[in-house]
C-alpha cells in the first residue's frame, strides 16, 4: 500500500470576506472529506500520537470508525476520554501534540487528527444525543469555575457517580472558552452545546457566585462538599508598567475580549456593553490571546492592525495556524520591536513609542533574549493598545484560604500528578496552578484530580462500609 | 434571579432598591460592592452596597439615573427580578478606628456612606457627618444618619437645606474651628473627594475615598478599574475600593471616567429612537 502524504484541505473563509465578520473561520470537513483523510491513517500497532494527547484519546481507534463510516462509534470512543471534543478539536495545538508524533509527518502531512477529532464532535452534536445520566453515589463534590478545567473535572466525575455543583463568579458558564476565545475560533453555541451535555451527566451550575467571597473553600467542606476542584483560570491581566499605560485607549486583551466575546460589545449598541474601535490598533504580545484580539480589532472594524512583538517570528508562542490567519487577514507583524512608553493627548492614546531589538543568548526559558538597539526609537500611530502579554492568577482563592499554600507568584502549589493542594480535600488545576496555559492542559488537569478525587473518596467509603 | 423586595424612590431619578441575595447579605460588609446585569443584553455595572441584613437577607442598593443601564434598572419594581447580582466584591472598608470620624459624602454617595456611619456609630465612635447634593431633593438619608450621627451638617448648591454651597465648604470650616479627627471618609464625585482630601491633607489627617472606576467582571480580571495611587497602579475591585485619597491621582481617574462617553451618548440617542417608534 502507498502512503499519501497529502492531507485532505479543510475549507475556510476566504481572508477579504471573514475580516468583516465573526462567524468561524474554519469550515470543517464533510463527511467525504473526513473519510479520505481518515482512510490515511495507516493504524500503527504502536500509536505514538496516543501518548502526544494529554488526555488519551484512542486516536487510531476512532479515526478507523471515521475511515469506516461509523461516525456515531467515532464520537462515543473519543467522548470517552474527552468531555469537550468539538473544543478541543479547535483550539488544541495538535500540531505540537498528538500530530507532532504521528509517522506520517516524517515524509508528508501528518493525519489531521484535530480536524477527524472537530469533524466527529461536530456529528455527534448535531444529532443532540443526550448524555446518559449516571446513577448517583449522593457523595457532594464542588467545583470552582466553569471553564476547561472544572468543566472536564466537572463531567468525569459526574460519570463518577458524585454529585457535582460548579460554581461560576460570571453571569454565563464557559469561562475563558466564553469570555476569550473568539466566535471566529470557537462559535458559543457550541460551547453551550458542549456545556448542556455535561449539564446532562446530572452536573449542576451555579453562576453569579464567586467562591472567596460569596462563599468561602472552608464553607463549601463545612457544607458537605467532600472534595473541592479549583480551576478558577487565569486571573489578574499582566500590564508592562510603561509610561502611558493608563491612558484611555489602553485595554487588557482581557477586558478587550471579555468586552467583545462574553458582553458582546461587537453588537453596540442593541448589547449594551461599548467598545472603543479605534482606527488604527498596536496589539502587544505574541501568543494566542495577542493574535484573538488583533484580528478581533480588524474584525470590530479598525483600518490597521498590528502586532508588536519584542522577539522574532520564530518564538511566537501563538500557534501556527493562528499566525497565518491573522497574516492573510491582513494583520501587520512588527516583530524584535518592543513598546517603551505610550504616549497620549488629553488623557487619550495618540501613538505607541517602541524601541527595535536584535536577539541575543538564549535566556532560561530556551529562547534568545532580546535586546534593545540603541538609539532605534520610533512612533507607532495608533489610537488602541492592547496588552496581550499574559495574566497573573487571581489572588481572590488564595487571600481567603488560609492553608491554602500558592507560589509567590500566585499559582496554587499542587501534586503535578493527583492535583492535591496543601488543603485537605482540595485540589486544583488548569491556569490558577500553571498560570496562562492552554484549554487542553487545563483539561488534563481537571481529568487527572477527578481521577485521583475518586481514588481518594472511593477509599473512603470502602473503609466507612467496614466500620 | 434576584427579587426585589422593596423599592422606593429617594429623589429625582434616585432609587432605593432592597434586592434578595441572602449569600450575599451573608458576607457584606460596608465599603464593597456588587455587579449587577439587569438583562440578557446588558452591560455590568458595579453599585456599593448601601446597606444589607443578614436576618432578612437582603442587599440594598441605592443609584441614580444617569445612563442606560441604571434606568433600564430603575424600570424595575418590586416583585420583578434582576438578572444577575453578585458579591460582595471588594475590600471592606478599614473601620477599626476609635475614636472621632468625620464622614463626607456627595450625591449618590451619601448611600454607600451610610453602612460605613452605621457601622462606625455602632461601635461607638464619634461620627460627624456632612452631606451634600444639588438640592434638598437630591439629598438622600437625611433622617437615617441624623440618628446615627454625632453632628450632622447639610448643604446643598442652591442653599435650599442647609449650608449653600460645598460639602468641602464645611470640612475646611470644621477643620479651621480646630476640630481634629482620626479619621476622614469621603464618598463622591470624584472631584468632590480630590477637594476634601487635599484639605485633609493640610492636617494630616488619615483620609479614605472610595473609588468606583469602570469596571467588566469586578473580580480582577478585566484590569479596566485600574488606579494610580501613590505613583502605583491598582485594580479597584481587588485592591479597593476604598483607597487612601491623599495618594490617589484623582486626574488620571477623572479622565477614566471619561472612556465612554461618546458610547453612552450613541445608547441614549438609539434608546430615545426606540422609544419613539
Amino acid at each position: 500500500m502507498s502512503l499519501d502524504l497529502k492531507r485532505v484541505p479543510m475549507a475556510e473563509q476566504e481572508p477579504g470576506v471573514r475580516k468583516h465578520n465573526f462567524d468561524e473561520v474554519s469550515l470543517g470537513y464533510t463527511l467525504e472529506e473526513a473519510i479520505q483523510e481518515a482512510k490515511r491513517c495507516i493504524q500503527c500497532k504502536r500509536p505514538r500520537c496516543v501518548s502526544g494527547c494529554p488526555v488519551n484519546i484512542r486516536i487510531p481507534e476512532f479515526i478507523d470508525q471515521i475511515a469506516k463510516g461509523n461516525i456515531d462509534r467515532a464520537a462515543e470512543i473519543i467522548k470517552e476520554t474527552n468531555n469537550l471534543p468539538a473544543i478541543c478539536g479547535r483550539v488544541c495545538p495538535q500540531e505540537e501534540q498528538c500530530e507532532a508524533k504521528c509517522i506520517l509527518g516524517v515524509k508528508g502531512d501528518p493525519i489531521a487528527i484535530g480536524r477527524l477529532e472537530r469533524f466527529a464532535a461536530d456529528y455527534a452534536l448535531e444529532k443532540e444525543r443526550k448524555n446518559q445520566v449516571p446513577v448517583s453515589n449522593g457523595i457532594k463534590v464542588a467545583i470552582v469555575g466553569s471553564g476547561p478545567a472544572g468543566l472536564t473535572a466537572a463531567a468525569d466525575l459526574a460519570k463518577y457517580g458524585y454529585e457535582v455543583h460548579i460554581f461560576e463568579a460570571f453571569h454565563e458558564p464557559g469561562g475563558v472558552l466564553i469570555y476569550g476565545i473568539p466566535e471566529f475560533r470557537l462559535p458559543e453555541s457550541l460551547v453551550r452545546k458542549e456545556i448542556e451535555g455535561i449539564k446532562d451527566l446530572g452536573v449542576k451550575i451555579h453562576t453569579n457566585i464567586i467562591i472567596g467571597k460569596t462563599i468561602t473553600i472552608d464553607e463549601l467542606l463545612e457544607q458537605g462538599f467532600k472534595a473541592v476542584f479549583i480551576g478558577s483560570g487565569a486571573g489578574l491581566p499582566k500590564f508592562m508598567n510603561i509610561p502611558g499605560e493608563n491612558l484611555n485607549g489602553v485595554y487588557s486583551a482581557n477586558e478587550y475580549l471579555t468586552r467583545i466575546n462574553l458582553m458582546k460589545a461587537y453588537d453596540f449598541p442593541n448589547n449594551h456593553t461599548p467598545i472603543k474601535v479605534g482606527h488604527r490598533v498596536s496589539v502587544v504580545g505574541g501568543g494566542n490571546v495577542a493574535m484573538d484580539a488583533a484580528r478581533s480589532a480588524l474584525r470590530l472594524g479598525a483600518e490597521e492592525v498590528r502586532i508588536v512583538y519584542r522577539r522574532s517570528e520564530k518564538e511566537m508562542p501563538a500557534r501556527l495556524e493562528e499566525i497565518h490567519h491573522a497574516k492573510k487577514e491582513g494583520i501587520i507583524f512588527d516583530t524584535l520591536v518592543n513598546p517603551v512608553e505610550v504616549i497620549g493627548d488629553n488623557g487619550w492614546v495618540t501613538g505607541l513609542k517602541c524601541v527595535r531589538m536584535e536577539l541575543g543568548e538564549p535566556d532560561s526559558s530556551g529562547r534568545r533574549r532580546p535586546i534593545e538597539i540603541p538609539d532605534s526609537e520610533f512612533i507607532q500611530d495608533v489610537d488602541i493598545v492592547i496588552m496581550a502579554i499574559g495574566t497573573s492568577p487571581n489572588p481572590l482563592i488564595v487571600s481567603t484560604t488560609p492553608d491554602l499554600k500558592a507560589h509567590s507568584w500566585g499559582g496554587i502549589i499542587v501534586d503535578e500528578e493527583t492535583g492535591e493542594t496543601s488543603k485537605e480535600g482540595v485540589y486544583a488545576g488548569g491556569d490558577a496552578v500553571t498560570g496562562a496555559a492552554t484549554v487542553i492542559l487545563a483539561m488534563e488537569a481537571g481529568k487527572k484530580a477527578a481521577k485521583a478525587i475518586h481514588e481518594k473518596l472511593k477509599t473512603r467509603e470502602d473503609l466507612l462500609l467496614l466500620l | 434571579m434576584f427579587e426585589i423586595m422593596e423599592k422606593r424612590t429617594l429623589g429625582p431619578g434616585i432609587v432605593l432598591m432592597k434586592v434578595k441575595a441572602p449569600l450575599i447579605a451573608g458576607k457584606a460588609m460596608p465599603g464593597q460592592f456588587i455587579m449587577l446585569r439587569v438583562s440578557e443584553e446588558g452591560e455590568r455595572i458595579p453599585l456599593t452596597i448601601a446597606d444589607y441584613d443578614r436576618v432578612e437577607g437582603s442587599i440594598t442598593i441605592i443609584f441614580q439615573e444617569v445612563g442606560y443601564t441604571t434606568r433600564e434598572l430603575a424600570k424595575l419594581d418590586a416583585g420583578d427580578f434582576i438578572r444577575d447580582f453578585a458579591g460582595p466584591l471588594g475590600k471592606p472598608s478599614e473601620l477599626d478606628v476609635q475614636g472621632r470620624v468625620l464622614c463626607v459624602g456627595g450625591g449618590v454617595g451619601i448611600a454607600p456612606l451610610f453602612p460605613q456611619i452605621k457601622y462606625l456609630s455602632n461601635r461607638g465612635n464619634d461620627v460627624d457627618v456632612i452631606i451634600g447634593a444639588r438640592n434638598s431633593d437630591y439629598l438622600i438619608l437625611v433622617d437615617e444618619i441624623r440618628d446615627l450621627s454625632t453632628n450632622l451638617y447639610l448643604a446643598t448648591d442652591d442653599g435650599s437645606l442647609g449650608h449653600k454651597g460645598f460639602v468641602t465648604d464645611i470640612v475646611k470650616r470644621l477643620l479651621e474651628d480646630g476640630n481634629r479627627y482620626d479619621l476622614v471618609i469621603a464618598v463622591g464625585p470624584l472631584v468632590m473627594m480630590k477637594a476634601v482630601s487635599s484639605l485633609t491633607k493640610e492636617y494630616k489627617i488619615p483620609t479614605t475615598v472610595s473609588m468606583n472606576p469602570i469596571m467588566v467582571d469586578g473580580t480582577g480580571m478585566c484590569g479596566g478599574c485600574r488606579v494610580t495611587v501613590g505613583g502605583k497602579v491598582y485594580y479597584a475591585c481587588v485592591d479597593g475600593p476604598d483607597f487612601d485619597g491623599h495618594l490617589v491621582d484623582f486626574d488620571e481617574a477623572i479622565r477614566r471616567q471619561q472612556m465612554y462617553r461618546e458610547e453612552e451618548k450613541e445608547a441614549e440617542h438609539n434608546c430615545r429612537i426606540l422609544s419613539k417608534i
